[in-house]
């Protein structure tokens, strides 16, 4: 032990070390481990099934699962505060209602999708503000949305409404191509605009520290003099918008509203955003791990169809398991640091 | 004026107005909602409709309290009931004689062993890998309902067994077997941590995990106490419901349970954040969420209007019982008492 002191390390050393040091550090080991793991599960899938290997059914995951990459930037916002948003679901599901019934009456989308934002991001300050100023649970306070946000879907309709709306409809059906046989929606692209922006203003701007600082202790926040007030209700806002714009997307994919949709889908996101390497106490994790977080679960249910003989319900044993095996690695190797 | 203070400040006043609120409304919609009739030695009526359906609510809650107590959460009981109607169908059907009781009493206890096993697997993940109890129960929450489809190979699984339907619809004593279970169980509960110090060895494990186990409390087997116990009451209720429909079904048997049942804890006054509990809380908190849906039929809300009402009854209650609202009205309190007693003074 002496002698790696006083000598300089050698170099394979110092590179094991570097490896070890990111593995086991509770910033960097967790999404480290899920960029790894997403490696293994695409080759593996790759060497079981004809036709896997292929940069469309990468692509696919990023088509299939745009909302879902939007939904859970918001949620990384929410959580790295040690929050919680249960509401994402109900109002993707609302914004997907608002849009079909507004654009079946006739409004334009200019109009609808900023409507929807504003409404979403509304609801978003409301569980806020609950949070804040009377200090209600975040797990009570967006169950509270949770069920004003399903209840006015009911309120606006409970039978599925179509949308035949030109830009909605070119919204899904145009390709972008990115290489020989391989295209893009113009959803993917705002997707991954969305978690450009929350990579941005996480890493850059002071509303991005104030939320890690938040999780981390939201007592030296305070006393550090940073806006902790301000920025705990605005991640609720943040989450909300999130949930918004993913309802935009959701409308696009499937072309309806339906007031059942996205049933349970908080619950999909919050495992996204654990598996992406968040601690669920705040204060570590990135939204592009929460991203891998989407992309890992959408493989699964890639492999899956492409399996072809495991049935639906697979697919929720094969997320738990998932999850549990990713939480022990995780809680492993952070806990060896020490 | 002391008594008053009193009264307002216990934390059961605000859950009990809405609950007496609830009932008023219903009155005022329904003159005969309060009667209850007898018929062959069974009694009837509204109130025995809320206490029966808000059975499972209750059972679950119980559980639910405890393990809220600790600083925990479990969000895997619905997909337990779930698992527990699966098992308990797919064992009664695939016997020869369904309607034995015989049968029907193993496939409860397979039901509970299965329960207690995954109450064992919550308790491992949270008391000995450490694992936040939000995140270890989301685990099973997901892959529970999957187990469940296993199980009854994605069908919807009917029973004919009298002796199975009687543990959903029965009626012991006159009353709803479903409210007697519930009432043992709650008095069961009320018994084992009142008169023990187990409740409060349970709180302090809530209130500093650190500073009780350097007390010397066995936070470890605390824990899995309380989610195997979770995980029992969560099978009790899931049989219940399961044998009232007389069919199990994967998907929709106890969904969104866990909601009512952590919403009936925090109604009831016990914090999210662990320590002091009330099961006379979470009796008065499953009450009012029942009564609530009760209320919805009785005084003609629209049915897609339910979901927006509970919302708005849940904020209404969590305001209520906010610190701020406290210390909003605690400040109105002081400022009026002493302008009363400056004019005193001044009529002197």
């Amino acid at each position: 032990m002496s002698q790696t002191l006083t000598t300089a390390p050698s170099g394979l050393r110092r590179v094991v070390d570097t490896v070890v040091d990111i593995l086991t550090s509770p910033k960097t080991g967790p999404v480290t481990v899920t960029g790894i793991l997403f490696v293994i599960m695409f080759l593996a899938g790759g060497f079981s099934f004809k036709r896997f290997f292929s940069g469309q059914v990468f692509l696919n995951l990023f088509i299939d699962n745009s909302y879902m990459i939007v939904l859970a930037v918001g949620m990384t916002f929410v959580i790295l505060t040690g929050g919680i948003d249960l509401s994402v679901g109900a109002v993707v599901a609302l914004s997907t209602m608002i849009a079909a019934s507004m654009l079946q009456a006739g409004w334009s989308p200019a109009l609808v999708i900023p409507i929807i934002l504003v409404v979403t991001s509304a609801l978003g300050l409301a569980v806020g503000l609950m949070v804040h100023v009377f200090g209600v649970q975040p797990f009570i306070a967006s169950l509270a949305a949770m069920f004003l946000a399903r209840g006015l879907c009911y309120i606006i309709s409970n039978v599925s409404i179509s949308i035949d709306d030109p830009f909605f409809r070119a919204m899904a059906l145009t390709r972008i191509p990115v290489g020989p046989k391989m295209s893009i929606t113009p959803s993917v692209i705002i997707a991954l605009v969305v978690l450009v922006i929350g990579m941005l203003v996480l890493q850059y701007t002071s509303f991005g520290r104030t939320t890690y600082a938040i999780g981390g202790n939201e007592q030296s926040g305070m006393l550090m003099g940073l806006p902790v007030a301000r920025t705990k209700v605005l991640v609720y806002v943040v989450s909300g918008f999130c949930s918004g714009m993913a309802g935009i997307l959701y409308a696009c994919y499937t072309l309806s509203g339906y007031s059942l949709t996205a049933v349970g889908t908080e619950m999909d996101a919050i495992a996204a955003v654990v598996i992406g390497g968040t601690l669920l106490t705040g204060g570590y994790g990135f939204v592009l791990g929460s991203m891998l977080g989407v992309l890992v679960l959408g493989l699964i249910q890639t492999m899956i169809s492409f399996q072809g003989t495991l049935s639906s319900w697979w697919t929720r044993i094969f997320i738990g398991a998932l999850l549990f095996i990713f939480i022990v690695l995780q809680k492993m190797l952070t806990a060896r640091r020490t | 004026m002391n008594w008053a203070v009193k009264v307002i400040s216990n934390r059961l006043f605000w859950p009990l107005v809405i609950l007496l609120v609830l009932i008023g409304l219903n009155v005022v919609a329904v003159p005969d909602f309060l009667s209850i009739t007898i018929h062959d030695g069974h009694l009837f009526g509204s109130l025995i409709d809320i206490l029966r359906n808000g059975a499972p609510t209750l059972i679950i809650a119980i559980g639910m309290t405890l393990v809220i107590s600790t600083r925990g959460i479990d969000l895997s009981v619905g997909s337990v009931c779930a698992i527990a109607g699966a098992v308990a169908c797919a064992i009664i059907l695939s016997s020869p004689t369904p309607g034995d009781p015989g049968v029907v009493t193993v496939a409860v206890l397979a039901a509970l062993g299965v329960g207690l096993a995954i109450g064992v697997f919550n308790g491992l993940l949270v008391a000995v890998t450490g694992i936040q109890p939000i995140i270890a129960t989301l685990i099973l929450m997901t892959m529970g309902r999957g187990i469940a489809m296993l199980i009854t190979e994605g069908q919807i699984l009917t029973v004919n067994s009298p002796p199975f339907k009687f543990l959903g619809s029965g009626f012991v004593l006159g009353l709803p077997i479903a409210t007697v279970i519930a009432a043992v169980l709650f008095v069961f509960a009320a018994v084992m941590t009142r008169r023990t110090a187990l409740g409060l060895l349970i709180e302090s494990v809530g209130v500093n995990p650190e500073a009780s186990r350097q007390a010397g409390v066995r936070a470890r087997g605390l824990l899995f106490t309380v989610y195997a116990f979770s995980a029992a009451l969560s099978v009790i209720a899931g049989i219940i419901m399961t044998a009232n429909q007389t069919a199990a079904d994967a998907n929709n048997t106890g969904l969104f349970i866990e909601l009512d049942a952590i919403l009936a804890v925090v109604i009831g006054g016990t914090s999210l954040a662990g320590g002091r509990y009330s099961l006379i809380g979470t009796l008065v908190g499953a009450l009012v969420i029942q009564t609530l849906v009760t209320t919805v039929y009785t005084v003609g809300i629209p049915p897609i209007a339910t979901m927006v009402f509970k919302a708005a009854v849940v904020t209404v209650v969590c305001l209520l019982q906010s610190p701020t609202t406290n210390q909003a009205l605690e400040r109105w309190r002081s400022r009026r008492n002493r302008v009363s007693a400056i004019s005193v003074e001044a009529a002197k």
